[in-house]
């Protein structure tokens, strides 16, 4: 029994086995490259014990956390983002003289939240793993302010996402105590049962369970509360803004998708009606002030709200049809939006370092011509985001019609296409201006060779893109096997 | 096997242009110029040779319900969905495939000497738009249709927006955003027909021979059909979806308009008449009033605003919207003299529209515009030239003894059947042709030569190109039944009207 557990917690207990052993070397030896790799070696190791973990599961471990097929799925992705970003950071503060070594701290301990997070099934679990990744992200965004020179406005960023993030962390921890004052449970598998026992509750569970999702909704940023993330995006080291697109949204995702699940909050009309508001509001509006941006980590901060939308519609229809291929298909967009950001911010990381960050969009004129394997990526990541057959994206927005048509959103859907439509216009902007010819460049920041890591992170998301956009059917037949617990 | 094979020859051969430029800037060409042989000859032994490729009688497959298919391949790819790839061809579908390989090769003619920059960049773009219109020409899963839909527009937006002239930017976008949005009202209506099908069947399923005759619900069959619809309406393009097409055509280098022209619009016709009304016989007969209706303004409509025009080529874009009206008047009057004059008009277009552009392209080439008021007396200057503008010219107008008379008097015939008034009205269209075909000749070959205006009559190249062309368009305005034949059998199988 204990033994399984061990193994059950092997991730976690690899990952804080790591971050103590990252610290201790810091404090002995400091040296970038040493704890760079260290921290990269200790998330692969942490990465492949889901070798061991599978065979036992579904576990729950201790009343906080569940292991299964789902939130192993969801740990590994997180873990592999990490890796990436890892990956991405030393080239990035390479350059720096300064002390670089506590960054791999700080991405660490966020990592162990997100993992912490993913499982959850109990909301101590849940404010641990939130309140892990949030602190440990200030830290992060805010890094290079300490540095002679920096890109960008470090300080700003973190202190913007601070503030706000704090606030929602409160209105979230309320509604949690809203939700034990009258049910009297925190684990989510018990509140069904719990709600029946209460019987009439009037509308106080329903605005505790929304003060939680308006809590999700900030992390993955969702109209209304998405107004961190463009200045956010752009102020933090482009590492960081990669962390944040992927492994905090999709921890954030796969925990409140099974809250609402098991909790069958979507059973209340009320919260169908506030989360179709924010599915069609960050569409839309997503992708109509994208259109106005000049700066292509703007440009993905709004297209990052839109894609929640998207995401968003799925979990609607989680109200009308099989939970399990709704669970399918978030799992499916979620990945396929990992890779494509993390690849795009690759793009990105490549031709910038910690002094100066080349992310303005006329700072990719040309680039096709310059350097055509970085545009490659980064029109494959467009097209894919725009989603265009033979790439992840498509896939992941078949799922979405799959499963609105099924549902019968036909509002969300109208909203869907409209939104995707404006979608197109920036996204085509960018390629087409890759493809114009190129300036002279005294100093071309796309002619220097690319980092090995760098590289191999653009290979390997490139790869993934097409790879799911062509053969998906392989992990199809995963998330299948693993929606079928829900 | 042998479909699968015409389209990745062309794939293989857009990456092999695309390395071979890092050796030689005149390589790509050389390549694409191989594969578009080797394709050709495929084409040409399916034809006339089927034998030779195992495509006797005894291995076409007969699928009852559908008629014969001289080719039929499929095997499973997501199999979770229901999607497999399913690729066939029947006499409508070689007829199409045929176009698309020939007219491939006279674009190649006329980028042969146009085309001098990030030369393997842009055959890789040609060879991969032509393999997915072949794809969308071939196949029968409507996952895999979807598929092609968009592989034939991404690299068409490269050609425009990285060859194309003075407002490519504008044009490339314009045309992406209609095609892609229209694409995705036919995805949502694939999916809408395909869940349908599974609640009444149980399984998933995109094969196009599963989900014909799929019931759907009331008031649901019009919406689904429409989506499809407006899909190709928009790529044919028809009155009010054409708005792209005239400046894509403008901006679009010559192959690149060459190729929209002669082979991307006929996609939307052979949606219309593979997809459209075989999988929604009732809602589109009931729809088919309103979409000759539709098709009678684009004759009309178009054919004034062509007249209107200065720059040469946008006026050949109009008068093609124009034409493709009448393809819409005859699938949509869902006779058999009318789908036939459909297809005969399709294919006589994509020649005199292809050569057409040609020219204009050539002009612009050599002069450096469009704008018909500074040309004039250029007969003296080229007379090779004058000739076959004059050619092309009374081709698209419809003279007796050519392809697009053929296709345009079926057109009328069946429509007449149908409907007498709207066959009348699509007649005013033909004289209409006459006026704004002859005032191009007028103002560019005829009078006197203002800004003393002189280059080099057509190339080798050209020649050969529009004699080829040339000989088609007689091929089908004197022996039309040769095509006829070929496409008769997929139109019974549909359940065209046939008078006895």
């Amino acid at each position: 029994m204990y033994s399984n557990l061990i193994i059950d917690l092997m991730q976690i207990i690899m990952l804080t086995v790591t971050t103590v052993v990252v610290m201790l070397t810091v404090a002995v030896k400091r040296d970038h490259g040493l704890i760079s790799g260290l921290t990269v070696f200790g998330l692969f190791a942490s990465l492949l014990t889901f070798v061991f973990i599978k065979p036992v599961l579904p576990l729950e471990a201790t009343q906080l956390l569940i292991i299964d097929e789902y939130s192993l799925f969801f740990s590994n992705l997180i873990i592999a983002g990490a890796i990436a970003v890892a990956l991405l950071a030393y080239p990035y503060f390479e350059k720096d003289e300064d002390q670089n070594e506590e960054f791999y701290i700080l991405l660490m301990t966020a990592t162990l939240g997100a993992v912490v997070l993913a499982c959850s099934n109990h909301f101590v679990a849940f404010l641990l793993g939130v309140e892990m990744l949030g602190v440990s992200l200030y830290a992060m965004i805010a890094y290079s302010v300490h540095m002679e020179k920096s890109a960008k406005f470090p300080l700003e960023a973190g202190i913007k996402y601070l503030i706000l993030s704090a606030l929602t962390g409160a209105v979230t921890l309320f509604g949690i105590a809203l939700v034990y004052a009258y049910i009297g449970t925190m684990e989510f598998d018990a509140i069904p049962a719990a709600l029946e026992a209460a019987g009439d509750l009037g509308p106080v569970f329903v605005i505790g369970v929304l003060m939680i999702v308006a809590g999700a909704a900030f992390k993955l940023s969702l109209v209304p509360f998405h107004i961190w993330t463009p200045d956010v995006y752009e102020g933090a080291p482009v590492p960081v803004t990669a962390y944040l697109a992927t492994v905090s949204k999709a921890a954030m995702l796969a925990v409140t998708l099974r809250l609402l699940l098991a909790s069958n909050a979507l059973e209340f009309n009320v919260v169908i009606v506030v989360l179709t508001v924010m599915a069609a509001a960050s569409m839309i509006f997503g992708n109509l002030l994208a259109l106005l941006q000049d700066n292509v980590k703007r440009l993905f901060a709004y297209s990052s709200i839109a894609h929640m939308g998207y995401l968003l519609v799925m979990i609607i229809a989680a109200s009308q049809i099989d939970g399990a291929l709704s669970v399918e298909g978030v799992s499916f967009y979620m990945l396929a939006y990992f890779i494509m950001s993390l690849a795009g911010f690759a793009v990105i990381s490549a031709i910038s370092n910690s002094e100066k960050e080349y992310d303005q969009i006329s700072d990719f004129r040309g680039l096709f011509w310059r350097n055509s394997w970085l545009s490659i990526v980064l029109i494959t990541v467009l097209l894919s985001l725009a989603g265009i057959p033979l790439t992840a994206g498509f896939i992941g927005k078949f799922y979405i019609f799959t499963s609105g048509v099924e549902g019968g959103l036909w509002f969300l859907l109208t909203m869907l296409i409209i939104g995707s439509a404006i979608g197109l216009y920036y996204y085509l902007r960018l390629i087409y201006i890759m493809l114009q010819p190129a300036e002279d460049l005294a100093n071309d920041p796309a002619a220097n060779a690319i980092p090995l890591g760098v590289n191999a992170v653009l290979t390997a998301m490139t790869a993934g893109v097409i790879y799911l956009g062509v053969f998906p059917a392989p992990m199809i037949d995963t998330l299948q096997s693993l929606a079928r617990a829900f | 096997m042998i479909l699968v094979w015409l389209i990745v020859i062309l794939f293989a051969g857009g990456i092999g242009a695309l390395v071979a430029e890092k050796r030689n800037a005149e390589l790509p060409r050389v390549i694409a110029l191989a594969t578009l042989l080797l394709d050709l000859f495929l084409v040409v032994l399916m034809l006339f040779a089927p034998a030779t490729l195992g495509l006797d009688a005894g291995s076409q497959i007969d699928l009852g319900q559908t008629g014969e298919w001289l080719v039929l391949t499929s095997s499973q790819w997501i199999p979770q969905f229901g999607v497999s790839f399913i690729f066939g061809a029947d006499g409508l579908g070689l007829l199409l495939i045929a176009l698309t390989v020939f007219l491939g090769l006279m674009s190649l003619g006329s980028a042969w000497h146009e085309i001098k920059e990030r030369t393997g960049f842009f055959y890789f773009n040609l060879l991969w738009t032509l393999a997915g219109v072949i794809g969308v020409f071939t196949a029968l899963d409507l996952f895999l249709f979807f598929f092609f839909w968009e592989v034939m527009l991404i690299p068409m937006y490269f050609i425009i927006a990285i060859w194309g002239h003075e407002n490519k930017e504008y044009a490339a976008m314009k045309f992406f955003i209609f095609t892609q949005v229209s694409g995705m009202l036919m995805l949502l209506s694939i999916l809408v027909l395909a869940f349908f099908h599974y609640q009444s069947a149980g399984v998933f399923s995109f094969s196009y021979f599963d989900l014909l005759g799929t019931e759907l619900p009331e008031g649901v069959g019009f919406w689904v059909m429409l989506g499809f619809f407006v899909a190709f309406a928009t790529k044919l393009p028809a009155v009010p979806f054409h708005n792209w097409l005239p400046d894509a055509h403008s901006q679009a280098p010559t192959p690149g308009s060459v190729i929209l022209a002669g082979i991307l619009l006929k996609t939307g016709a052979y949606g219309l008449i593979r997809f459209t009304i075989p999988l929604f016989p009732e809602v589109s007969m009931a729809f088919a009033p309103t979409a000759m209706m539709i098709g009678v303004i684009s004759i009309l409509y178009t054919a004034k605003v062509a007249f209107s025009q200065n720059d040469l080529k946008r006026l050949i874009a109009y008068t093609s919207v124009s034409h493709m009206g009448f393809v819409l008047l005859g699938v949509y009057s869902w006779t058999a003299q009318g789908v036939q004059g459909a297809v005969m008009t399709m294919l006589a277009h994509g020649f005199s529209a292809a050569a057409l552009f040609m020219l204009a392209g050539g002009l612009q080439h050599r002069i450096h515009t469009r704008e018909m008021d500074k040309m004039g007396g250029l007969w003296g200057v080229a007379p090779k030239m004058g000739f076959m503008a004059v050619f092309f010219t009374v081709a698209a107008v419809g003279m007796p003894g050519l392809g697009n008379f053929i296709g345009e008097f079926l057109v009328l015939l069946g429509t007449f059947r149908i409907s007498s008034a709207a066959a009348a009205l699509a007649a005013i269209g033909m004289v209409v042709a006459a006026v704004y075909s002859l005032i191009v000749i007028q103002k560019v070959f005829h009078g006197e030569n203002k800004n003393n205006l002189a280059f080099e009559d057509l190339t080798g190249v050209e020649m050969f190109c529009f004699g080829l062309m040339m000989i088609g368009l007689l091929w089908m305005g004197l022996y039309p039944q040769s095509m006829l034949d070929m496409s008769e059998p997929t139109l019974r199988s549909m359940g065209v009207l046939f008078f006895q």
